[in-house]
């Protein structure tokens, strides 16, 4: 294409490279936050070409060291929010210490877009489609906020708020995610259903057990595309503390699923069809999990 | 495989031998010269704004601010345009009755689908030119929609052309043999109504255009990303008012065109008189999301169909109604009722019956329009066919080749004529259909079927027999008044140097046309083929003709080729004859070598003809004149169309559970005759289906009730991608046909013409334990719940 002049189609903004997390967050607040943070840009990038969005100001946060790397800390590991989705795939910490992201991540998108996109900003986001912030719910994260005020953590659980809205006020930055680590008495899961390979699932979901033998301690299962918001499945939860995975307990946690989730009128799947495709994902899920997948 | 034209293992035999495309390394190398990668010197750029209704009276356009912007050259409205072009209408008088309202670059005063271009301004970058757009103020006043089918019959529901009697833009009627007493009498009937998406051709690059037009010399030249660059020239010429002779048509590297190139599109008209109206070159390139709701559509049809059988599973007669929705208007020049006309006289063509009823219904409705898309009105004709004779089949508990091969037409009872009127020269179905059943291992693949049946795991195997048109004749476009030609032309030259420049007039859009004519000129010359330079698309320079549409470039193009190598060949021999003492019919070339006929010992470089006529033609006889360049015109005569058949199976599993469909594996047995490059052919087969899996299971326009395009971006619109895509098997049956000496008919259809079909099959056999059925296009997740009620 005759890039220069045919296909500009967004419109006409400033740009800022910011070295720090304070110059992007000053930045943000001069513009008096007619401002994006562009990170990997696979989901703002569109949004500029179709001008659903017009900032004045991008704010390009890819050369901010401290939003780089993932590290243990504690018992916990440390995500830099600028990983990219291709490092969930390659990095040998993810795979051993949040290895539901690892099997999470080949279902997002394709490779070009895995190269840029970037944890950080799929949970920014939040697109309630997104593999990522559902998994986040599921592994009961912490996301660090930077913000002109200083930082603070806000557990996964209250950090979705509703569509697109998250609990990050504006001019705030997604700094890191920290995952607790996978421990040798946990059990994880993750499968969607999607019409093709790399496209957002008709309907997703991850899942993370702690067990003693066969029994379940404790549970998070986290479904995405079925409502406003990446969404736990507590009352399904509920049914399965304590409990051996055989055929009846999944029938019963699949049953209970309608409590949990009311999906919203779709375009091309009503939300029946959206109930019924969960509760089949939840039962090979749990069918899966049970057999020590 | 028929006999080869020339022996297969004498030098330069290229005619039947797979041999990959000059142009395709260029191509890959980046090296293409797209029209969207065109740049020209005082270029500027176009962007149009778009009706976001589907319906609505314009009531007022202000402009001021847009013109007022810096780097803005011109906002132009249909009331600017209509003052120098003539507005066009997309009917054909062979089709007795059609009705379209005529069509401006840009609309008066009413806009009739939500994205139809109100507003073009031109401006220094796209990017002003987008931003300018913001600054225009329309005030419309919505009028009501119509959508769907139904609405759109309705006795007293809205208009889409108010003022006109009903929506309807066409009707036709078949009727041959005795319908009503075959269904009386017959042992059984079985009936469905049928519905097929709307879907579109998603080229990879999208329409392009820059028109150039200088007044100085009063010359246009337009840089159109267009399979057709003559018709083209025809319409600017016609409807600008400029002498045919002063516009230029240039269509270098196209990235995909698949029919949706073909047509008239308000954008590009209109483009043409932006640039007259500024005397500068003018460019635009459809972003996606314009292309999905200005591109035109295909396939929005719903068809009601029986069929009656005796009680051995003999096919006795047909009867369809087809309705089909096309947009507001009728497409221009080649309309949008060719589809339909297609799907009625198609169906059932692959069977002997003699008792067929057809009545087809087009009907205008607020969408943007519909009109030619690879395999036109074949995947509805083959779909609805295939479908019933498999309710027939298993009916009458009879296997789905069996009843096949019992209706058939055998191969050896042609010529033969449908009781639709289509003139079949020679097809094999019975062959195909033997083959197939070999190639898929069908007695193997049921017996897998039954055993994970009990293991609760669904497969169906599906297959679909087809016929083709390919090579038109002036019957299809000619005859009805619109200036479409069926023939094609070419001019050869031996070059001073003994090689073959081959201008020609079908066109290139990466398919491989190129190609297969450089193999046809090498071939019937007797020299090596990077000898030949073949040069197409660009009305200046190449011999008006027909181009590349519905199947005619190797059937049409190559004769064309064939017979003007031919006449070059004569003329260099006679020169040969004179220059060696010979008689011309003692000589022969071979590998670029004059050569004793009979002995085939080699006599004169064919170089040194071209020396000696060239540059020293004082050495030939006294009264000699070399014609070394010739110009050959070939229009098909005979058979009005070259059918060609085939028959392709499949094997998928159905998800009972989610209703997801995987596809294992696709076949094809085809017969589009003479094969030139086996590869090519190959090639066209695999694309093809994989555009008809498209359609199969992913791709639909979907709109909303108030006609807006609920899906117009390629995130929502779901094309074929490799990862869903099985392994296609291919094998061919070659029957030539004896209109052309080359015997080509075309193939670049086929495998979209039964693909949906055949997977459509496919799913009904995997879900019959659960008496289930499908009959709608494209077969979603939710339609396969659907039918097996889990939700
Ligand atoms: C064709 C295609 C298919 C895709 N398929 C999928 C899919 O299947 N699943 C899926 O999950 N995603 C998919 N995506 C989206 C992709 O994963 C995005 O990369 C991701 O959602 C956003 O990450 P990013 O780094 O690209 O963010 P950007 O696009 O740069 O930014 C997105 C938003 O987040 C904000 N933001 C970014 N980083 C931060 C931060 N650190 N702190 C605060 N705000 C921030 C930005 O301001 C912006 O508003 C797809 C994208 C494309 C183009």
């Amino acid at each position: 294409m005759d890039l220069g002049e045919t296909a500009v189609k967004a419109k006409a903004f400033s740009y800022f490279r910011a070295a720090t997390i304070d110059q992007a967050l000053d930045a943000h607040a001069r513009a008096g936050d007619d401002a994006r943070f562009i990170a990997g840009g696979q989901s703002l990038v569109p949004a500029l070409s179709l001008r659903l969005q017009a900032p004045r100001l991008l704010i390009d946060i890819t050369h901010i060291g401290e939003l780089r790397g993932v590290r243990r800390e504690g018992d916990a590991l440390r995500i830099g929010a600028l990983t990219r989705h291709c490092e969930m795939l390659s990095e040998p910490l993810i795979a051993e210490f949040a290895p539901l992201l690892h099997a999470a991540a080949p279902f997002v998108a394709h490779p070009a877009i895995r190269n840029r996109g970037t944890f950080g900003g799929s949970v920014a986001l939040a697109d309630p489609a997104s593999e990522f912030p559902a998994m986040t719910l599921a592994l009961d994260a912490e996301i660090e906020i930077a913000g002109l005020s200083g930082r603070r953590r806000v557990k996964a659980d209250d950090f979705f708020i509703d569509l697109f809205e998250t609990a990050l006020e504006p001019g705030e930055l997604i700094t890191a995610v920290y995952v607790p680590l996978f421990r040798a008495d946990q059990r994880f899961a993750f499968d969607e259903l999607a019409r093709r390979r790399g496209d957002y699932a008709l309907v997703g979901c991850g899942m993370l057990a702690t067990c003693t033998g066969e029994r379940i301690d404790d549970i998070r299962i986290s479904f995405f595309s079925v409502g406003n918001t990446p969404t736990r499945v507590k009352g399904v939860e509920a049914t399965l503390i304590g409990a051996r995975l055989d055929a009846e307990r999944i029938a019963a946690a699949q049953g209970a699923l309608e409590g949990d989730l009311a999906p919203p009128e779709g375009d091309e799947v009503p939300p029946s069809m959206r109930l019924h495709l969960a509760r089949v994902l939840l039962g090979r899920l749990l069918g899966r999990l049970g057999e020590g997948a | 495989m028929s006999a080869p034209l020339t022996s297969l293992d004498r030098p330069n035999s290229y005619i039947g031998r797979a041999l990959p495309r000059p142009n395709a390394k260029r191509l890959l190398a980046g090296r293409g010269r797209y029209v969207s990668d065109l740049k020209l010197p005082r270029m500027l750029y176009a962007a149009f704004l778009r009706s976001p209704h589907a319906h609505a009276k314009i009531v007022s356009i202000k402009i001021d601010e847009a013109c007022a912007r810096e780097g803005v050259h011109l906002v132009a409205t249909g009331a600017d345009l209509a003052k120098i072009c003539t507005p066009w209408t997309g009917t054909l008088d062979h089709f007795k009755g059609m009705t379209s309202a005529p069509q401006l670059p840009l609309p008066l005063d009413r806009v009739v689908w939500a994205g139809q271009a109100v507003v073009a301004v031109v401006a220094e970058s796209r990017a002003i030119a987008e931003d300018a757009l913001e600054l225009i103020e329309v005030d419309y006043e919505d009028l009501p929609v119509v959508v769907d089918i139904d609405g759109a019959r309705k006795a007293d529901g809205p208009l889409v052309n108010p003022g006109s009697a009903n929506n309807t833009c066409f009707r036709s009627q078949l009727d041959s043999g005795v319908v009503d007493d075959a269904f009386a009498h017959a042992a059984h009937v079985v009936e469905e109504e049928f519905s097929f998406g709307r879907h579109t051709a998603v080229t990879l690059e999208p329409r392009a255009i820059i028109a150039d037009y200088d007044p100085s010399a009063g010359m246009l030249t337009v840089h159109h990303g267009t399979q057709t660059p003559y018709q083209f020239q025809d319409l600017y010429s016609r409807h600008y008012n400029i002498p045919e002779a002063r516009v230029r048509v240039i269509a270098t590297d196209i990235g995909g065109s698949f029919g949706m190139k073909l047509h008239v599109y308000h954008e590009d008209m209109a483009v043409v008189g932006l640039s007259i109206l500024l005397g500068r070159p003018v460019k635009y390139v459809a972003d996606r999301m314009e292309s999905f709701v200005s591109d035109i559509h295909a396939r929005d049809h719903r068809v009601r169909a029986r069929v009656a059988l005796d009680a051995k599973g003999e096919i006795l007669a047909m009867d369809v109604l087809d309705l089909t929705a096309i947009g507001a208007f009728s497409t221009y020049p080649r309309t949008s009722v060719v589809e339909g006309n297609q799907v009625i006289r198609l169906i059932g063509a692959p069977y002997r019956f003699k008792n067929y009823r057809a009545t087809l219904e087009v009907i205008f409705q607020n969408k943007v329009q519909t009109s030619q898309y690879r395999a036109v009105g074949h995947p509805i004709a083959c779909a609805v066919t295939e479908r019933l004779v498999d309710m027939a089949a298993s009916k009458l508990g009879l296997d789905p080749f069996a009843i096949r091969a019992q209706n058939v037409i055998p191969d050896d009872a042609y010529p033969q004529t449908s009781p639709t009127g289509y003139r079949f020269e020679a097809l094999s179905h019975q062959a195909c259909l033997k083959r197939l059943h070999e190639m898929m291992g069908y007695d193997a693949l049921r017996a897998e079927q039954a055993d994970l049946r009990k293991r609760g795991i669904y497969r169906g195997i599906g297959i679909a027999a087809f016929v083709e048109i390919t090579n038109p004749s002036p019957a299809f476009y000619g005859v009805g008044g619109a200036r479409i030609s069926s023939q094609d032309g070419a001019i050869l030259s031996l070059t001073p140097s003994g090689e073959v420049r081959c201008l020609i007039s079908v066109t290139e859009q990466g398919q491989g046309t190129e190609a297969i004519i450089s193999q046809i000129v090498a071939d019937q010359l007797g020299l090596a083929q990077e000898c030949v330079k073949v040069i197409t698309g660009d009305t200046e320079v190449t011999p008006h003709g027909g181009a590349t549409w519905a199947c005619r470039g190797a059937g049409i193009g190559g004769e064309t080729a064939l017979q003007a190598t031919r006449a070059l060949k004569r003329n260099i021999l006679e020169i040969a004859a004179l220059i060696l003492q010979e008689q011309p019919s003692a000589l022969d070339i071979l590998d670029g070598e004059i050569v004793d006929a009979s002995t085939r010992n080699p006599r004169l470089p064919i170089a040194e003809i071209a020396r000696i006529a060239y540059f020293r033609s004082d050495t030939l006889p006294p009264g000699t004149q070399a014609q070394l360049t010739v110009s050959h015109h070939f229009a098909p005569q005979g058979y009005p169309f070259a059918f060609t058949n085939g028959i392709q199976g499949c094997s998928l599993e159905v998800d009972v559970e989610t209703g997801f469909i995987k596809l294992l594996k696709h076949f094809i047995v085809e017969d589009c005759g003479r094969v030139i490059n086996p590869m090519l052919v190959d090639e066209q087969l695999r694309g093809g289906i994989v555009q008809g899996l498209g359609a199969a299971l992913f791709e639909e326009c979907r709109y909303s009730d108030t006609g807006q395009l609920m899906n117009g971006s390629l995130a929502d619109y779901l094309v074929p991608m490799p990862m869903e895509m099985p392994d296609i098997v291919i094998a061919h049956v070659e029957t030539p046909t004896a209109d052309t000496e080359l015997g080509a008919k075309g193939v670049g259809e086929a495998g979209t013409a039964a693909a949906s079909a055949c997977v459509l099959n496919a799913v009904n056999d995997a879900i019959a334990p659960f008496d289930a059925t499908i009959s709608s296009i494209p077969i979603t997740p939710a339609k396969v719940l659907k039918a097996l009620k889990r939700f």
